[in-house]
């Protein structure tokens, strides 16, 4: 399949949604718009996971520093309320990015499990301030923003601020792509095959990780200040330890290193956790029965799915060789 | 380590799936009948909340069962929604019950933090919305006018303390050290307790802020001052069981007094013998010597298998308003406005004892002193843990002695607030 088939695919699945999300019930259309806007979070951590190779585990710091950028500026100096929104946006990766390149002197020096853990650790102290803080914070009580801006056009109306969300997505999808399939993007992905032959053929690879952390940490900014108008509320639970694994399971069960991925993971795991828990009681099992399918059957995510189909119907025998190439050593 | 797997591209059919799935959703459900009162229930059903969340659901069902036919004739539809006792997923729960099965209210809520973030839902929505358990001051008081269509059917945090440091006071306890949760709930709790043991001439002469979700007490157990009267305690969860059991090991036995959800009939028949003597104040016991409260614990505890704690009989009180409100309202759905007016003005006969509500919409009842006993109560043949009531403050609203103008004008409750002015 060739690459312009595969954008055009997506595209088309854009329109649909753009088509769709609409014309759903008023309920439906807050998990869309939601479920977008943990696909950006999803998507920022896929640059550091699936093309630099770096499982962060602290992707949560970066919501929570856009969200909280958003809520205090809101609540205390009634600051991004009109047109202000959208500096409050550039503010929110701006401030993303700046926590990213403090954390990323700390994290970057280590890999595997140790990068795993600093990060975690510093995600932590992101979550610490946040309910200690009590001044700044509102600590465990959160703030409550006084609602979505409004400029000439009310965001307060759930499909004007979809197409909102939507279109920071989109954005998002498209910045992304370009930078991934750009030489730097390239030089990612040869970092997290083999990052020693990388140095020795004279790259830079802590700066290249470094930038791209920074860049992760933005658009993690971008989803926090999206996150904090969607749901009109902020509080550590959004920053906490859980919210990060979630964007790593997203990212792992939609499929790594696809960008496409992580936006279908969060998809997902939204529709499981918050539609599916209105249905049934047993909601949980279904999710976690679909982490332990993804990780047994499909090590590559859903995105997988068509390339193993193909690869089966062309050819039984050696697809199975194929399939433990492809695997992750 | 984890990997991505981006030399072999795939494509994706996924998203049409899922775009395919939200069309499937777009089905709104059938509009309402006349006479429907539809109430949405927010309890958590999973996660460490669970048994909270069965305890409250079971006094509101219990009731619902009990009022066949009640409620003016109106036939209720009960919702329930899981959530998760997490601010952020209570929000996103309300919004299902309001936008997708257009109730008329909706109730629940564990943590003072899910409180918060759910009332501003009830005003953005113009949803009647009635906190049974979240018990933030400030949704009745500072913040209260922002939130027109909440009605609080429980209590808030400081309401029990404010006669409690009363009481200790009178017992002749001069300096109390306190050991509370680190949270919103424990500085308000112990804030109340607080200002009114220090405006009778007590003293707080230490405070210890556990992590909320501390299981091991040994680090904050030996640093409780020597020559303290009174161990003030608020725990919540797993923490109360496990901190009396580790104080009576460190061999301290002097007085312990606490907030009620230390000694909550919830937790309370789990607990060893150390609890023995200790006292605390709530709204509500199980234990309380009233016919009705007595019809309402053998009912329960036949239908349960186990005793109501204070998560029960809240619930169950909130939809006896319901009830009483809607019968006002002869079965028909009012209005939002008009039911929030005919609900602030009704009285019940409730287990916990009388129950009406102040202008702010949060309930004035009793406050119950109670003692923890290994007794046998109501007939049941075997000794058991019961928070014996041993001083009814009746008829206590949120502002306690204060007057609401002297006391709006003070912070709410907080880890700085009431300063700690006799700590050493």
């Amino acid at each position: 399949m060739t690459t312009r088939y595969k954008i055009g695919i997506v595209i088309a699945v854009l329109v649909a949604l753009a088509l769709v999300a609409p014309y759903t019930n008023s309920f439906v259309i807050l998990l869309i718009t939601r479920a977008l806007v943990l696909a950006i979070l999803a998507m920022s951590l896929d640059i550091l996971l699936g093309f630099a190779g770096l499982p962060s585990l602290g992707q949560a710091a970066y919501l929570g520093v856009g969200a909280y950028l958003a809520a205090i500026l809101a609540t205390k100096y009634q600051f991004g309320l009109g047109l202000g929104f959208w500096l409050v946006v550039v503010l929110g990766a701006l401030l993303g990015a700046a926590t990213a390149a403090f954390f990323g002197l700390f994290a970057i020096r280590a890999s595997g499990v140790y990068f795993l853990m600093i990060t975690l650790a510093l995600g932590q102290c992101v979550w610490g301030l946040a309910y200690r803080w009590n001044s700044l914070t509102g600590g465990d009580n959160g703030l409550n923003l006084p609602g979505r801006p409004e400029f000439g056009i009310r965001l307060a109306d759930d499909i004007t601020w979809f197409w909102v969300v939507f279109g920071f997505f989109v954005a998002s999808l498209g910045i992304l792509y370009v930078l991934v399939k750009s030489p730097f993007g390239r030089s990612l992905e040869g970092i997290r095959e083999r990052e020693v032959r990388m140095r020795i053929l004279g790259y830079n690879t802590w700066l290249h990780k470094y930038v791209a952390f920074i860049i992760a940490g933005g658009f993690g900014g971008l989803a926090g200040v999206l996150w904090a108008t969607t749901n009109g509320h902020v509080s550590p639970e959004d920053v906490v330890l859980t919210t990060s694994v979630d964007a790593l399971l997203m990212v792992v069960l939609g499929g790594s290193g696809t960008l496409v991925g992580g936006a279908i993971g969060a998809g997902v795991v939204l529709f499981l956790r918050e539609y599916l828990s209105t249905l049934v009681p047993w909601w949980q099992y279904a999710l976690g029965g679909v982490y332990v399918l993804a990780i047994l059957y499909l090590p590559g995510g859903l995105m997988s799915i068509p390339a193993l189909l193909k690869q089966r119907r062309a050819a039984p025998a050696p697809a199975a060789a194929q399939t433990l190439a492809a695997a992750p050593p | 380590m984890i990997k991505g797997t981006a030399m072999t591209k795939p494509t994706t059919h996924a998203p049409l799936l899922i775009a395919s799935l939200a069309l499937g959703m777009s089905l709104a459900p059938a509009g309402a009948s006349a006479d429907e009162l539809r109430i949405g229930m927010l309890a958590p059903l999973t996660g460490p909340f669970a048994q909270v969340g069965k305890d409250m659901t079971n006094g509101f069902e219990m009731y619902l069962e009990e009022a066949k036919g009640g409620f003016g004739g109106a036939t209720i539809k009960y919702i329930l929604e899981d959530e998760q006792a997490k601010p952020q997923v209570s929000v996103l729960k309300a919004e299902k019950v309001i936008r997708q099965d257009k109730v008329h209210m909706f109730v629940g809520g564990v943590l003072a933090s899910s409180g918060y973030a759910i009332a501003p839902v009830s005003t953005r929505e113009k949803t009647v919305y009635l906190p049974s358990i979240p018990a933030a001051d400030d949704l009745t008081q500072r913040e209260s006018a922002k939130y027109p269509y909440l009605v609080r059917t429980g209590w808030t945090s400081s309401q029990p303390t404010h006669p409690f440091g009363k009481w200790a006071c009178e017992q002749g306890y001069k300096r109390v050290a306190v050991i509370a949760a680190d949270y919103a709930f424990g500085y308000e709790t112990v804030g109340g307790f607080q200002k009114s043991f220090e405006d009778c001439g007590g003293k707080i002469i230490q405070k210890i802020w556990p992590p909320l979700g501390t299981i091991d007490f040994g680090p904050f157990i030996p640093t409780i001052k020597q020559d303290a009267d009174a161990i003030f305690t608020l725990m919540v969860g797993p923490m109360s069981l496990q901190f009396p059991k580790q104080l009576a090991a460190a061999g301290i036995s002097k007085p312990v007094i606490g907030g009620g959800t230390s000694y909550d009939e919830f937790a309370l028949p789990s607990m060893g013998d150390e609890v023995i003597g200790h006292v605390s104040a709530l709204q509500y016991s199980a234990a309380l010597d009233t016919p009705r409260n007595v019809a309402f614990v053998k009912k329960y505890r036949e239908k349960y298998g186990k005793v109501p704690s204070y998560f029960s009989e809240s619930n169950y009180t909130t939809a006896q308003m319901i009830d009483e409100a809607m019968k006002q309202a002869g079965g028909k759905w009012p209005g939002t406005e008009q039911f929030v007016a005919l609900i602030s003005k009704v009285k019940v006969d409730a287990p916990r004892g009388p129950v009406y509500l102040d202008e702010f919409r949060n309930p004035v009842h009793n406050i119950y002193i109670k003692k923890v006993e290994k007794k046998k109560m109501f007939g049941y043949d075997k000794d058991e843990l019961w928070n014996t009531v041993i001083k009814t403050y009746p008829a206590v609203g949120q502002f306690w002695t204060y007057g609401k103008e002297e006391f709006l004008k003070q912070p709410v409750y907080s880890r700085e607030f009431p300063p700690c002015k006799y700590c050493e």
